[in-house]
């Protein structure tokens, strides 16, 4: 498929929604509901078979009524008999790309695979690239473009998101709406009778829109073919992948969800170690460490430091980073503990993890941050502690003194100062180029967290624990050394 | 099914790629077993070797620990005798008698998904139990081959281990490579076995190897 016809499905200048329709209930309506509510700025149209309004906009009995060269892209919600057809009259009427959810076809049995091979051939013949069938839609953020049939629609950001499920999609999108590392297109596979998860992950590599991919597989029917292709998406972009059916039960499930057959895990896990393709176990992980590529940048070597305001945070983290394959908890180099003597009172750790231990005072963690971040033997670092004084603040604001007893303007020094640290991570890693990561689970007991907000306001991700942090720096660090052993920097 | 080497053929197949066997002798008869030993030094190894001879430990077909020449002349006439007329032509491998601690396997085999495919893994009785390995597809770099060694999760075999040095990464890498070399110049390679592949003073040695042609 050529990329104008990509161009055509993710960045459309008009749309026709086929099928459109007045129950709310129903694929047609929703459809053009959330293309509508998520600020579509191009051309809309839709067709129905009475013709009624849907939402406000006029419909059209047929295709041909439809002025011509004005969509590029056709959301398909029409039942399969009607698809042949359909898909004519729009490629006459200057449509290029075409996604279908409507199901009977590959999943459906015999008949079923007989009218998808039809569709293909069809499409092929006609130069409109067939997205799905059976798949639930397409998001673009830089069009404003919600042409799915379900929620949700997500902030904007840099991970393109390609899956053979499209209940995964939703899945990535949910997490990119919780904590505001958002999304530049996604897309959901469906049968992928003729474009499949890798031609997505192919147009998002050469995208500048997208500067990570994020995928779910099951099955790969040619995996040498497959290979190839995500190690030539890994080498111009980091891409992160989930595969389901990797345990024997799961592979049971994946061949009656999409008749695929399923290999050696171990071999695939391999081939991705070899792409240099992120494989991550769970949908929590891919996103998170998507999440990362996508807002930090990569590390140059192993070393980690870590910065926090408690010793157990500190041990803790310690732990998960000697678990951690490939990254190194650094030893304190001499000039940098000399340096951080100036600052810190003497019951600091002097050691890595540094433990601030209740030590700092107004300006501490800005300047600490400051000198660890561009010490060259530091090569990222993970915060910890942070939000702690908005907590504070957030319980004496609810509680029954406030504002009294100076608790307004202590509160307000609290938030500021979280604020300020949290600013402060996001600047310095930007300035020096090296990765600086914050953990706290008030990322997800509050979201409403001055720390919190600062993170996610600065376009960073700010982890649920430090053990989520370490495990994406991890995957951050192994894709980094991958290019870096073959020269690919 | 395709047809397999003998291990000798097999040996002579994979050590044109670079993969480290040992200096082994095929002989044909009792005697000639005695003077190939003699060269090689004791203690030495006797096998009974023949194309559609496959499981030789299971069959008895391997003597360990043979001191002297009377000794090789004793394990090669029972050998001999012990050949069915289903394994064909037949002969005596001697080899040195190597000792390691350490086991290791590596291979090639044929994914219906991937193709072609090199294998590392933790070897010895438990390695099944223990199914510590790594896969890479053919061709790899040596880049490739020292991750497939950094992915095996058994780290501590390789550095100083009961008294022997550290693994020499570098042969090892040798093995991987010259496997997935082999592969490239004789695409009618089904699979590979060198199994096991024991660390001599930190260096792999394949001890025994089968290679499998497609048929």
């Amino acid at each position: 498929m050529k990329r104008e016809n990509f161009q055509a499905l993710f960045d459309p200048k008009g749309i026709i929604v086929a099928g459109a329709s007045t129950h709310p209930g129903k694929f047609g309506f929703v459809a053009l509901h959330n293309i509508l509510a998520s600020g579509y700025a191009g051309k809309m149209f839709a067709t129905n078979l009475e013709g009624t309004p849907v939402l406000g906009i006029d419909t059209v009995a047929d295709i041909d009524e439809l002025p011509s060269g004005e969509a590029d892209l056709v959301f398909v919600c029409t039942p399969a008999g009607a698809n042949v057809e359909l898909l004519r009259k729009c490629a006459a009427k200057g449509v290029r790309a075409a996604f279908i959810t409507s199901a009977g076809y590959g999943e459906a049995g015999p008949k079923g695979i007989d009218a998808q091979n039809e569709l293909v051939r069809l499409a092929e013949e006609l130069g409109i690239l067939l997205a799905g069938p059976n798949g639930q839609g397409v998001i673009s953020t830089p069009a404003r473009m919600c042409a799915q049939i379900v929620a949700p629609y997500p902030p904007a950001g840099r991970i393109a998101i390609a899956s053979q499920s499209g209940n995964f999609v939703s899945s990535f999108m949910n997490y990119a709406t919780h904590y505001g590392v958002g999304v530049s297109r996604a897309v959901s596979a469906g049968n992928a009778a003729a474009v499949t998860v890798p031609d997505y992950l192919d147009f998002y590599a050469d995208d500048p829109e997208t500067s990570v991919g994020l995928a779910y597989v099951e099955g790969v029917p040619d995996g040498r073919a497959f290979f190839e292709r995500i190690r030539s998406v890994a080498e111009r972009m980091p891409l992160v992948l989930v595969k389901g059916g990797a345990s024997a039960v799961g592979a049971r499930a994946a061949a009656s969800h999409t008749g695929s057959l399923a290999t050696d895990d171990r071999v695939f896990d391999g081939a991705c170690r070899q792409a240099g393709v992120v494989r991550a176990p769970t949908i929590e992980e891919a996103y998170e460490a998507a999440a990362t590529f996508a807002t930090q940048p990569l590390p140059r070597g192993p070393n980690v430091c870590v910065v926090t305001t408690a010793g157990g945070w500190g041990v803790v983290t310690a732990d998960a980073i000697s678990r951690a394959r490939g990254l190194e908890l650094m030893p304190m180099p001499d000039d940098l503990r000399a340096a951080l003597d100036e600052h810190l009172p003497p019951r600091w750790s002097r050691n890595n993890p540094i433990d601030l231990a209740g030590g700092e005072t107004k300006d501490t963690i800005p300047a600490i941050l400051e000198l660890v971040a561009r010490h060259p033997s530091v090569d990222s670092v993970v915060l910890l502690g942070m939000g702690i004084q908005g907590n504070q603040g957030r319980m004496e604001k609810e509680g029954p003194f406030y504002p009294e007893h100076g608790l307004e303007r202590i509160v307000a020094y609290h938030e500021r100062q979280d604020r300020r640290f949290a600013e402060t991570a996001a600047a310095i890693s930007s300035e020096v180029g090296k990765p600086v990561l914050m953990a706290t689970e008030l990322s997800i007991a509050d979201p409403a967290n001055p720390a919190v907000q600062a993170c996610r306001e600065s376009g960073k991700l700010c982890y649920a624990s430090a053990n989520r942090a370490v495990t994406a720096l991890a995957h951050l660090w192994s894709y980094a050394r991958h290019r870096q052993r073959r020269g690919l920097d | 099914m395709g047809r397999t080497l003998s291990e000798a053929d097999s040996k002579q197949l994979l050590r044109q790629h670079g993969v480290p066997v040992l200096d082994e002798r095929v002989a044909t008869d009792p005697d000639d077993a005695a003077r190939q030993a003699d060269e090689i030094g004791y203690p030495v190894v006797a096998k009974l070797l023949g194309d559609a001879i496959a499981h030789k430990t299971e069959r008895g077909l391997v003597r360990l620990g043979l001191v002297d020449a009377d000794a090789v002349r004793g394990a090669a006439s029972e050998l001999l005798a012990a050949a069915t007329p289903e394994d064909g032509e037949v002969s005596v491998l001697v080899a040195p008698m190597v000792k390691g601690n350490r086991e290791l396997i590596a291979g090639l085999s044929d994914d219906p998904q991937f193709g072609m495919t090199v294998m590392l893994g933790v070897g010895g009785i438990l390695a099944e139990a223990v199914a510590d390995v790594a896969f890479r597809l053919v061709p790899i770099t040596r880049t490739d081959a020292e991750e497939m060694i950094d992915d095996l999760a058994t780290q501590k075999l390789f550095g100083s281990f009961r008294g022997e040095p550290a693994v020499d990464r570098e042969r090892l890498v040798d093995v991987l490579v010259g496997l997935s070399d082999a592969v490239d110049a004789n695409p009618e390679i089904a699979s590979a076995d060198l199994n096991p592949l024991i660390v001599v003073e930190g260096v792999p040695v394949a001890v025994d190897a089968l290679v499998e042609l497609r048929g």
